[in-house]
């Protein structure tokens, strides 16, 4: 006798684009050659795996109040090897001690495999997190096609809260064979003739989104919704042709490529949230995604998805895009270009006991409100600047409370990655102080009585140390 | 409880203090050197005359080593003391009280500092170990904060302020260019201050002080031993020196237009030297320029001008040398130099000559008041410690 496991699927989902794009045309004007038509994103100086990561969970749990038992993120570029990047998620976003941190590093794979995982176990739920930067060599088609984003979907089963969108079924085809490499430590990928792996991907994606669909109970009138993701452009175009010519027109979705580049790990998750932020509710979705095989799930939208979407959508997040960003700060932020920098002390790394004794200020960016005057302490104290009351202080988290500018400066001495730096002074709503960098701002359009709001960032990196805190950004709504 | 004071207890009988700027060929040792000999000749004692030291310096050494080496003192007390750019007021203050508690009858405060051994612009901070969440802002960036804070506050124009800081920093050349000692001896004219290359806010690199190497001494003994050592003693009035709750950038009621911590200390000073209206009974004040939005500020907060004042009287040159109350008539931290740990003696070396009336004729100020007033401070707008001190000519 067989018992049908519990519903699972979908419980929540957010996805975070950074601020920045850069024009492909503008690779071209620099170099002669690359670059292309559109747009692709990209991560700030001060962003990496880990600080988009926490964006996009941010985003995702914002509007639930389900815990995740484990946290993964998946991802090819990860900030430490040795030293656990989801850990870091995980304090930023003030989980509970006894939810399981853990990282899927390597392939842009892990992404889209990670999330069929947490979307299919009725067991625990998860918070699964794909985040990636990608790029290459100046002039590369990898720096002009990639991109830079995070997704993060919570996953569990109906029983922890309403499903958004139910797990339907799912099917992978796995092949060695040799497309895309990078040794560890290199800054870019090397690639094999195109055309090589072109066929193997297309029989293993026809092959998985067949069987896929037949799991799913879908028969031959296919899904609502298609997403064709994946590292290989060619494979993909092809397939989705394929795909489209097979009677799937006009349910294949937009191909983010154009607009943010192929975001690696995070490509089929934050393109899928794409689709979830414009589908009707009791619609079918199919993702299939290319990488060292190909992986296909397929789900069904609930009612519930309509109340539970998050804000920013992905299609937000497009429309605010900074496309100023020119091409030699995109090569100074990504490592290519060494630039002089100023004549002051490199930034110290920051040590691990005081760290760890701050953790949830640093990380997780919770002050101290005295019990009895209210009087909000950012960083937290143990004696009350209102009153001097010792040690009557509880927790408050300021991540998500917004903030206006008191004043505000453009250091120009000070030591950056991108300088200037924008420091300014704010003012949270309902109490509490706070002198801060600011991120994602315009320099000369900063004025005081700005609204400003937290964002998770990754400050320097000193002694192989990345010294991770919170920075004010413009307010996005 | 109480702040007493040693009001006319102790006097400044010899000052000594080096050229300030960049000493190229001169090393920690030989500023200390020149600076403490100068001092015992200017009181004319030998160095076994001194019975304690009290050695300022932020960075430059540490222990009492760094003094007791290079003067090869035979085996008498030195302190080395740190408090940011207050650290040369701070030694001057201790080794007061030390005279005045009766334990030593002779005692040198004397400070140091060589901040053009490290390579870098600005100042070169030394934390403990942390956890990186500090701001790390420069201290132009910090001290800039005051400029959009104040203009807002009182309704001053952006053009009009830039115009007032540009004058506190031609004031301040003008008075360093009659200065042999100072680091910047030429005066600049206003279109230079303002056109130049912007540091931080609407700061340019003429409205922060100089960078620079430098020491300066004083030599302190009961009030009453005074005479034997010199007809002019510069007797101590005040003392008062204020370390703050560091509330500014967590208080959102602090509004970055005053420095608390020195309305404190010159609250505290007035009152132990007795002097009721500051305009009327001060003949010249040294105060912190650091920056010029500093010096502003420092006016009110000092009693200097009413508050949202002090632009209007900046403008009208009341701070200037033939002013109302001439205000760094030595040049300031602004022409003279900024050597931290010699900063603060540096301002009672020019109390020293203005009071005794042995300032280069062309600064000297002409009146019949005979109290200078020092102001020190050290940190960031909202989060400092502050030193005022009260000296005067006359005991009583």
């Amino acid at each position: 006798m067989t018992v049908d496991p519990a519903p699972t699927g979908i419980l929540a989902y957010g996805a975070y684009l950074p601020h920045y794009r850069l024009e492909r045309s503008r690779i071209t004007e620099a170099l002669g050659s690359g670059g292309g038509r559109g747009t692709r994103s990209v991560a700030s100086y001060d962003e990496d795996v880990n600080s988009m990561g926490v964006e996009a969970a941010r985003v995702a749990l914002r509007g639930t109040d389900i815990v995740p038992d484990v946290l993964t993120l998946a991802t090819t570029d990860p900030p430490y090897l040795d030293k656990t990047n989801a850990t870091t998620i995980h304090a930023a976003l003030d989980l509970d001690p006894g939810v399981m941190a853990t990282d899927a590093v390597g392939g842009p794979r892990s992404g889209l495999a990670q999330f069929i995982l947490a979307a299919a176990s009725p067991w625990w739920t998860t918070l699964s997190v794909a985040s990636d930067i990608r790029t290459g060599r100046p002039g590369s088609a990898e720096e002009a096609l990639g991109g830079d984003a995070a997704a993060a979907f919570l996953c569990g089963s109906d029983a922890s809260g309403d499903l958004l969108a139910r797990y339907l079924g799912s099917a992978s085809v796995s092949r060695e064979f040799l497309d895309r490499w990078r040794e560890p430590g290199n800054h870019y990928s090397r690639v094999w003739e195109e055309r090589f792996a072109e066929g193997i991907y297309t029989e293993m994606a026809l092959t998985a989104l067949e069987r896929a669909l037949a799991k799913a109970g879908l028969g031959t009138e296919g899904p609502d919704h298609l997403v064709v993701s994946g590292i290989h452009a060619r494979a993909r175009r092809t397939v989705t042709r394929r795909l489209a010519a097979s009677g799937l027109e006009g349910r294949i979705a937009d191909d983010l490529a154009g607009v943010v580049g192929s975001m690696g790990a995070a490509d089929a998750g934050v393109s899928l949230a794409a689709v979830l932020d414009r589908a009707n509710p009791g619609e079918t979705i199919a993702v299939l995604s290319l990488s060292d095989g190909a992986d296909a799930i397929v789900l069904r939208t609930t009612d519930h998805l309509t109340a539970g979407r998050p804000a920013p959508s992905v299609a937000d997040q497009i429309e605010s895009g900074d496309t100023g960003l020119d091409y030699a700060k995109f090569l100074t932020w990504r490592g290519f270009l060494d630039r002089e920098p100023p004549r002051r002390p490199d930034p110290d790394r920051p040590a691990g006991p005081p760290s760890h004794r701050s953790e949830h200020w640093k990380f997780g960016f919770i002050g101290s409100r005295d019990r009895s005057t209210g009087a909000i302490h950012l960083p937290p104290q143990r004696v009350s600047m209102d009153g001097g009351a010792v040690d009557d202080m509880e927790p408050v988290p300021m991540a998500d409370v917004g903030a206006t500018i008191a004043t505000f400066t453009v250091d120009r001495l000070a030591y950056s990655m991108s300088p200037p730096v924008v420091a300014a002074v704010i003012d949270f709503d309902g109490g509490g102080r706070f002198q801060c960098e600011m991120t994602d701002v315009d320099p000369d359009r900063v004025a005081i009585g700005d609204r400003v709001e937290m964002t998770f960032r990754r400050l320097f990196t000193a002694d192989g140390v990345h010294n991770y805190f919170w920075k004010a950004r413009p307010a996005r709504s | 409880m109480g702040s007493h004071g040693i009001k006319d207890q102790v006097a400044i009988v010899g000052m000594g203090c080096t050229r300030f700027g960049e000493h190229w060929d001169k090393g920690v040792d030989d500023l200390l050197i020149d600076a403490a000999h100068e001092a015992y000749a200017s009181a004319g004692v030998e160095q076994d005359d001194i019975d304690a030291f009290w050695l300022g310096t932020m960075a430059s050494g540490q222990s009492g080593l760094t003094l007791s080496r290079p003067l090869q003192l035979g085996y008498k007390p030195v302190s080395r003391l740190e408090n940011y750019c207050a650290t040369g007021s701070e030694a001057f203050r201790n080794a007061c009280y030390a005279v005045a508690s009766g334990a030593y009858d002779v005692a040198m405060a004397i400070g140091v500092e060589k901040l053009k051994d490290s390579g870098f612009s600005g100042l070169v901070g030394t934390r403990p170990p942390a956890d990186g969440t500090e701001a790390s802002l420069t201290a132009p960036a910090s001290f800039s904060l005051l400029a959009p804070a104040y203009a807002k506050k009182y309704g001053v124009e952006e053009s009009t302020m830039k115009e007032v800081l540009t004058r506190i920093a031609w004031k301040n050349h003008r008075n360093g260019a009659l200065n042999p000692r100072a680091q910047f001896r030429k005066e600049v004219a206003k279109e230079t201050i303002a056109g130049s290359p912007l540091v931080a806010g609407p700061l340019g690199v003429f409205d922060c002080s100089g960078v620079s190497d430098g020491s300066a001494a004083a030599i302190i003994v009961r009030a009453e031993d005074a005479h034997r050592y010199t007809d002019h003693p510069i007797y101590v009035k005040a003392l008062a020196f204020t370390a703050g709750p560091a509330a500014g950038p967590i208080d959102s009621t602090y509004d970055y237009t005053t420095f608390r911590e020195v309305v404190a200390s010159a609250e505290d000073a007035y009152a132990q030297a007795g002097i009721t209206d500051p305009m009327a009974e001060i003949a010249m004040a040294e105060v912190h320029d650091c920056f010029t939005p500093t010096e502003l500020v420092l006016m009110e907060d000092l009693g200097f001008a009413p508050r949202g004042m002090a632009w209007k009287e900046a403008l009208a040159g009341t701070f200037d040398l033939d002013g109302e109350l001439p205000v760094n008539p030595d040049g300031g931290l602004k022409s003279f130099g900024h050597p931290i740990g010699a900063s603060g003696l540096r301002m009672l070396f020019e109390c020293w000559l203005q009071l005794r009336g042995e300032a280069p004729p062309e600064r000297q100020i002409e009146t019949d008041k005979s109290l200078g007033l020092t102001h020190n401070l050290g940190g960031a707008p909202g989060a400092c410690v502050s030193f005022v001190s009260i000296v005067g000519a006359n005991r009583g």
